[in-house]
């Protein structure tokens, strides 16, 4: 039985990797480009080969043709901030640890990370929590079925996990010390941390090839070079107007690349945050208030953005918001006043670009990533489901599947972390 | 309570008249109208018809939508106890120095002048059943009031609605506070409703002059005895559903059931017990006794002839209010049907809070509590474009 169950993976695995797929007849949302409405997606060895015109594509030979009239195929989403999985980052013992890795917390098994793909994220930002000043290094994913975190990661060029650092100002990190106690003593706090790593990184470059010159190492230092270096994007947590400011100044004087993450007041500092060049991933919330920074949270806030001229995407910060519903952040955004472009970008191209992965995904374009979701209608209607996400051309998610629908309607059993699942849906990934 | 009418209706001024010209109005009070008029006077509503029908007389306020309601309906909140800004100084609804106190009233917690009644305002909610909130066995009352008003008592429709009971995790105490276990809990609220019947008995029997004592506490519970107020039951696990039931059986007061995300693993039961269900918001977090929760219970509830109404909740973080419009909405997106949603948000949850001769739906004589929306009200990018309560237009902010 086992190894029958194994050969016929082989063949999915083969199939899937080797043949070409068609998908035909949808209106297609490719993001970076004008919509088609009635196209054709051709993918290739988890790639997309071609994207057109349904009448203007030419079927491979042995392609599989798929027929998805009257369906809207969008690129798969990129949730830019978000907690699936139960990460674990840095601890009470003090308020900056950047030598903690998500990498090391996670359970690929969960059933979030299942409900994630129900909701059309095929890429996420696994970030540790706000109750830090530094709470470490973050993890971007592909949402592949996988039984290992190793095989969700993406590999940067030189063989290390994307991503970023957590940080955060304002209320939530400040407690009792070694934590901080007031706005002013945040600031100090980072600052002399981030002193510290430029004189690390000054003896590096010092002792150059010479072994014996370096400085022992010291992993939270490293972390914070890799910052200093560009190596790793800060996503910082922050609401209030002032503290916004704060973050500007601190990118500013250390030079380290910046997304801001909720920016609850950014319709208070629009004009700045688009001058400073930094893009912003919201947070959308159905009502204001809950916590004081808050209490003046609007879904106008893309809206002040684009107006702006700033750049910017969503999260949904799961479990804050779910991410079964990602695609409703962006509609409520329109309601508001954003463009219909500027939120589809939002959910998809601007976050890649976010992660600095914009080169491999993020739209529907020859090149890229085969990671796109199949919907029953408008993105932006409250009446579409997601119907199939796809990952890498391989299909994650199937709302046709009772078990996969559990997971985006609810029900007994949909919060419960399945340990079956990914062996049950990775005949393809097990037979690699 | 009609000294508190006469209060509330000196205190505003005049209504004016107004007349609402919807390309839909849903009445609620049957099949929906094309074109459809909504005519206002005095604070009520005059008249409703097509527009060939009913001319609109000079001297009106013409207002114009795609779509028209009836004012929403929050079939259970914790708005205007629960404050915006979440800190020890704004949140009223609970008090935990005991697990029993029916006695605590929503008329002496609320703040009508809260940010976020006027925030649920914008988005076409006219009414709310707000009041103490899930987190102690049993934490106090509700009341229903309208969203606008200076006071409580401008606001108020029902000042003591439902007394708050919560069964299961979220009613126990830590520690060797007591009730610690279901068991003792469902002990704990028999032997209080036992002396309540012994109170009231002793009441009634007793000379001119040798009543007991009053005791605060067991008037309301003997008042939940004589079908005066019903209990408003959180429960989310089937079995604590069940325990909710069970009780009433014995005691046989009136039962609304609260939150229910399991009910559909006891459908047969609740429909038996003929218990209406004000269900959890669609968009609860699917975590603790809520984890199993559906979107699909609503539809379920309402395929099976269950009564149902939506609710906004409690939430202890962000978003510090839910929406019934947005909650509504994916419920809809999960199979329950658009006038079976909007009958849920209006006339459905106007019955189960006993104020359906007076709000719910568009009929001559009840009070002029009407929404605005540029399109399907439950259309992510559909805005309520007016809030019109008691004949004054209250909102006309696009939301």
């Amino acid at each position: 039985m086992k190894a029958g169950w194994l050969g016929l993976a082989a063949c999915l695995g083969l199939y899937a990797q080797g043949s070409s797929l068609v998908f035909r007849g949808a209106r297609l949302i490719p993001v970076s480009g004008p919509e088609i409405a009635e196209g054709a997606l051709v993918v290739e060895g988890g790639k997309i080969r071609a994207v057109g015109a349904a009448s203007g594509i030419e079927v491979p030979p042995g392609a599989r043709v798929i027929d998805v009239r009257g369906k809207t195929i969008m690129p798969g989403l990129v949730d830019t901030h978000s907690h699936i999985g139960a990460p674990a980052g840095a601890d009470a013992s003090g308020p900056i640890q950047p030598d903690v890795r998500i990498l090391d917390s996670l359970n690929v098994r969960a059933a979030s990370l299942q409900k994630a793909r129900s909701g059309g994220v095929t890429t996420v930002n696994i970030m540790p929590g706000s109750g830090h000043l530094l709470s470490g290094q973050t993890l971007y994913l592909k949402l592949r079925e996988g039984r290992t975190i190793e095989d969700l990661l993406i590999h940067l060029p030189g063989g290390r996990a994307a991503g970023g650092m957590k940080m955060a100002n304002g209320t939530n990190s400040r407690r009792a010390a070694p934590f901080p106690g007031t706005r002013g003593k945040s600031a100090a706090l980072v600052r002399e941390q981030f002193v510290k790593a430029q004189e690390y990184r000054a003896k590096l470059q010092q002792a150059g090839a010479d072994a014996s010159k370096k400085p022992p190492r010291d992993l939270r230092m490293e972390g914070l070079v890799e910052v200093l270096e560009g190596q790793r994007v800060v996503h910082f947590h922050t609401h209030r107007h002032d503290d916004i400011l704060t973050v500007l100044r601190l990118q500013k004087e250390f030079g380290f690349k910046l997304v801001l993450q909720h920016v609850s007041d950014a319709w208070l500092v629009a004009p700045e945050i688009a001058r400073a060049g930094v893009a912003s991933s919201l947070v959308l919330l159905d009502s204001p208030g809950g916590k004081i920074e808050a209490k003046d949270i609007s879904f106008g806030n893309a809206a002040a953005l684009e107006k702006a001229g700033a750049r910017f995407g969503f999260h949904t910060d799961d479990s804050v918001t779910d991410s079964r519903l990602f695609l409703r952040v962006a509609a409520l955004a329109v309601r508001a006043g954003c463009s219909r472009q500027k939120a589809l970008e939002g959910l998809t191209l601007a976050g890649a670009e976010m992660l600095e992965l914009q080169d491999r995904l993020g739209s529907l374009a020859p090149g890229k990533d085969a990671d796109f979701i199949i919907l029953s209608g408008d993105p932006l209607s409250v009446y579409t489901h997601v119907e199939q996400t796809w990952v890498e051309g391989r299909k994650v998610f199937d709302r046709a599947d009772p078990k996969d629908r559990l997971y985006q309607t609810g029900g007994y059993g949909a919060s419960h972390d399945d340990a079956d699942h990914a062996e049950l849906h990775g005949e393809a990934e097990a037979a690699r | 309570m009609k000294t508190l009418l006469v209060c509330w209706a000196l205190a505003l001024p005049a209504a004016a008249q107004i007349a609402v010209r919807g390309d839909t109005v849903y009445t609620m009070a049957g099949p929906a109208l094309r074109d459809g008029v909504v005519l206002i006077r005095d604070g009520k509503i005059e008249r409703v018809g097509p527009a060939r029908e009913v001319a609109i007389p000079s001297g009106y306020r013409a207002l114009r939508a795609r779509v028209v309601t009836p004012g929403l309906i929050d079939a259970h909140a914790t708005v205007g106890l629960s404050g915006w800004l979440n800190q020890p100084h704004d949140q009223e609804q609970v008090d935990r120095s005991a697990p029993v106190q029916p006695e605590l009233r929503a008329i002496d917690a609320y703040d009508p002048r809260e940010r976020l009644v006027e925030y649920l305002r914008g988005f076409g909610v006219t009414t709310v059943h707000t009041g103490h909130g899930p987190g102690a066995l049993v934490s106090g009352q509700t009341m229903v009031v309208k969203t606008a008003g200076r006071t409580v008592d401008e606001a108020v429709v029902v000042p003591e609605a439902m007394i708050v009971v919560t069964l299961g995790g979220q009613g126990l105490e830590s520690g060797a506070k007591a009730p610690g276990t279901r068991g003792k809990a469902a002990a704990m609220l028999r032997g209080e409703l036992i002396r309540a019947q012994e109170y009231a008995a002793k009441r009634e029997k007793a000379e001119a002059g040798k009543e007991p004592a009053r005791d605060l506490r067991l008037e309301v519970l003997a008042r939940v005895l004589r079908g005066d107020l019903p209990l408003l039951v959180t429960a989310h696990k089937s079995y604590d559903i069940m325990t909710a039931l069970r009780l009433q059986k014995e005691f046989g007061f009136r039962l609304v059931l609260d939150g229910a995300a399991e009910a559909y693993l006891v459908l047969d039961a609740v429909k038996a017990a003929g218990v209406p269900v004000i269900i959890h918001p669609a968009m609860l977090r699917t975590w603790g006794e809520a984890e199993n929760l559906s979107r699909e219970t609503a539809a379920t509830l309402k395929a099976a002839g269950i009564r149902l109404a939506m609710q906004s909740g409690f939430e202890s973080y962000v978003p510090k209010t839910r929406v019934v419009l947005f909650e509504a909405a994916i419920a809809v997106k999960h199979g329950l049907g658009f006038e079976d949603a909007l009958a849920a948000l209006t006339i459905d949850a106007a019955r189960i809070l006993g104020v359906d001769r007076r709000l719910g739906s568009l009929e001559p004589g009840k009070d002029a509590d009407v929404a605005l929306y540029d399109g399907d009200p439950f259309e992510y990018t559909s805005h309520c474009t007016g809030v019109i309560i008691n004949g004054q237009v209250v909102s006309d902010t696009p939301r």
